[in-house]
């Protein structure tokens, strides 16, 4: 279905900021080139070494999950661009809101992966430390965290961290969320927020096309960027498939952010190229013909062949960063299986700052009640 | 008969629901092609169309909101919320909308509403999809709450909440989702909507459950029999209101209740239970009633839900505690 404008003409195809096509070939960008000017070699390099890593990782997990290890895994298979991309635009002391997907943004924020495996496992609900990383804990709620950004930004903003000029001070938060999430009152409610507070937040739309089993159009009539005008604020879309192009625009919205300038809505064209979570079956609602048509353009692949082109990197530099995928892999399925369980009465540690008289009542029964058991085994 | 399972025996009573009246509509997230992530719905799109199975925009505030404005304009919607953690972003148009617009319009308007929700734990899940919301809704005035535990009540329940001019919450036990049973497709309900059932016969204790935890329940009165010990297992079925003559009857006769359910304890159903049998039976009580549920924490990770839940041992137990008294 197209969108018909007011006059009944069809709106000519949305720009994509592409810097990167998918053969691998640097296409020049007015705009965005100056974004990514003072990039090397060696930072290709690194990005390209976080994509495989991030990849590995998701792979990892997809079969741990199989082997029973996990509950549940939800892929970013084919998001990485979008992921490493942004997150390589942040600075330290920015902040990161996410889904669930955002596996390759935790791996940039130097999460152990082994943390997001022992939230995948059922160990525990989201362990790491997010004064380290600035990676908060995952959100499954959909569209939510878009609103904690939001606030989290308004916080920063009170705090005097924005448009002092020091690079090291100035701060950003992004939010990250789906296309589907986008119908959520909470993510609309949040653009008005940022819009109105000119909060220092960056609403970083990774568009899989699908949510679950819905196509984007059942969530939009206008591309998704455009909404942003709307709310008062710039909007862009980017190739999500496009590490480069990721890196630029993720860069000037948040600085855009950091100088006290408000937010900006990124959406970041993708494709979802594995199942929703390892529960689903794609094949129920979509054609296979449209995942064939994405895999030409890898967001992997295409950096490869950047590089190879550019003689950016030789095989030993691939061989190096495929054996590194390839001892994470090693360690993170020991590491998984070694993940100590929960003890029962650990359900009663965090419930409130202090115990209340309840739960600790609730936590003595438990105990006494478990440990009748293992007295009659003692008999 | 027909050998259904509970989400077979649902999909079959919506479809005769939507044979049998053209108002009725399907609505929620990934309903559609997909037929629900549990495939509850599956196959009544391609049956019943676009227009009436509808694959909603990804919010439940809509979803509840949007079913109002049709039931207003004389449809049934019939709305998926398709984890029980996923209900609250439409707890507003459910606590402020559908529940109070029949009282505020001075009985005029009505909401013939039916909002399922697959709820409830032990099946391995991540965080908001294990959860048993059901006293939050019990709690509202205006909302009817009920749970089917098994596949015959599960094809009757649906039809009559859908039948039924109020708004009805339809708590489904999705870790029951699997079990089967004959049902006669063709035959009539047996009981009305609103009504308890005893699920087991028996004569030294009562027990009281409704949805999973009724096939625990019934678990553990097949223990306690091998031990000769006769419980009695009441499946309350409607939550509000509220149908406890079977349990006070029951109580009457064995003097000792235990009520069972995987939501947290305080203020659950069992402590209104409680409550009212305590009013109800207090001569005949030789024990206080037991509650035996989930802990007043949150719904805890995966890998420590079965200590979290109710289940054979601590039924048994409870029901221990009532004899030891
Ligand atoms: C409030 C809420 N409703 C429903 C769900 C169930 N659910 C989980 S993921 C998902 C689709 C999300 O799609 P999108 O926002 O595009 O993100 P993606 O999964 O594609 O990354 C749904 C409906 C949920 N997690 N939260
Ligand atoms: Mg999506």
């Amino acid at each position: 279905m197209t969108v018909e404008t007011a006059a009944g003409a069809t709106p000519p195809e949305p720009e994509l900021v592409q810097l990167l096509t998918p053969e691998g070939q640097r296409v020049p960008h007015e705009r965005y080139d100056a974004l990514i000017a003072d990039i090397t070699g060696d930072d290709i390099r690194s990005m390209y070494r976080d994509l495989v890593l991030g990849r590995r990782v998701d792979g990892e997990a997809v079969a741990l999950q199989r082997q029973g290890e996990l509950g549940l895994w939800a892929s970013l298979l084919g998001q990485e661009a979008a992921q490493v991309g942004s997150a390589r635009a942040l600075r330290a002391q920015d902040h990161v809101f996410p889904t669930y997907r955002e596996h390759a943004v935790a791996l940039c924020r130097g999460v152990d992966p082994v943390r997001l495996l022992a939230l995948f496992r059922g160990v525990d609900q989201g362990s790491w430390d997010t004064d380290e990383s600035r990676f908060h804990l995952y959100t499954i709620v959909i569209g939510a965290q878009t609103l904690h950004a939001t606030g989290y930004a308004m916080g920063v903003q009170r705090d005097g961290a924005i448009g002092t000029g020091d690079p090291e001070r100035d701060t950003a938060v992004i939010a990250y969320f789906g296309d589907g999430a986008t119908s959520q009152g909470d993510v609309n409610e949040a653009f008005i927020w940022a819009s109105v507070t000119n909060a220092p937040v960056v609403f970083f739309c990774q568009n899989n096309q699908w949510a679950i089993s819905e196509p984007l159009e059942r969530q939009t009539r206008v591309p998704l960027y455009r909404r942003a005008a709307g709310f008062g604020f710039p909007g862009v879309r980017v190739d999500g498939n496009d590490v480069l192009a990721c890196l630029a625009v993720s860069r000037e919205a948040l600085q855009r952010a950091r100088d006290g300038e408000g937010p900006t809505l990124v959406e970041a064209f993708t494709y979802r190229m594995g199942a929703h979570t390892t529960t689903d079956d794609p094949t129920r609602y979509r054609l296979n013909a449209e995942l064939e048509h994405w895999k030409l353009k890898d967001p992997i692949e295409r950096v490869k062949a950047y590089m190879v082109r550019g003689d950016l990197a030789d095989q030993a530099f691939f061989d190096g960063v495929e054996q590194e995928a390839e001892e994470l892999a090693v360690h993170l399925r020991a590491a998984c299986r070694a993940l100590p369980d929960p003890t029962p009465t650990s359900i009663f540690d965090h419930v409130y700052v202090e115990p209340t008289p309840d739960l600790v009542a609730q936590r003595e029964a438990m105990s006494t009640y478990l440990d009748s058991f293992a007295e009659e085994v003692a008999r | 008969m027909t050998a259904l399972n509970i989400i077979k025996a649902i999909n079959a009573g919506l479809r005769r629901s939507m044979e049998s009246d053209a108002k009725v509509l399907v609505m929620g997230e990934d309903v559609g092609k997909l037929g629900g992530v549990f495939r509850v719905t599956d196959g009544l799109q391609k049956d019943f169309g676009e227009d009436r199975v509808i694959d909603t925009p990804l919010a439940e505030s809509g979803i509840i909101g949007t079913a109002v404005g049709l039931a207003l304009r004389g449809y049934r919607p019939v709305c998926e919320i398709q984890f029980d953690g996923f209900v609250f972003p439409g707890y507003d148009q459910i606590v402020n909308q559908v529940a109070k617009m029949h009282f505020r319009s001075g009985g005029r308007l009505r909401l013939p509403i039916v909002i399922r929700i697959p709820y409830g734990g032990s099946i391995g899940a991540v965080e908001h999809h294990s959860e048993s919301p059901e006293a939050t809704f019990v709690h509202i005035p205006g909302l009817k709450v009920v749970t089917c535990s098994n596949p015959v009540d599960a094809y009757w329940m649906i039809q009559q909440a859908i039948a039924l001019d109020d708004p009805v919450v339809f708590f489904e036990p999705k870790r029951r989702y699997y079990e089967k049973a004959e049902v006669d497709v063709d035959g009539e309900p047996d009981l009305p909507l609103e009504s308890a059932r005893v699920a087991l016969p028996g004569t030294d204790a009562t027990v009281a459950a409704y949805g999973p935890m009724v096939k625990t329940c019934l678990d553990a009165a097949a223990a306690a029999a091998d031990d000769g010990r006769s419980l009695e297992v009441i499946d309350l079925r409607s939550l509000s209101p509220l149908d406890l003559r079977a349990v006070y009857d029951s109580v009457r006769r064995t003097g000792r209740l235990v009520v069972v359910h995987e939501a947290h304890r305080t203020l659950g159903v069992g402590a209104e239970v409680a409550a009212r049998v305590t009013e109800e039976c207090f001569y005949s009580l030789e024990a206080p009633v037991q509650r035996v549920t989930g802990y007043d924490t949150p719904y805890p990770p995966a890998r420590v839900e079965e200590e979290y839940l109710p289940d054979l041992d601590r039924v048994l137990d409870a029901v221990d505690r009532t004899f030891a008294y």
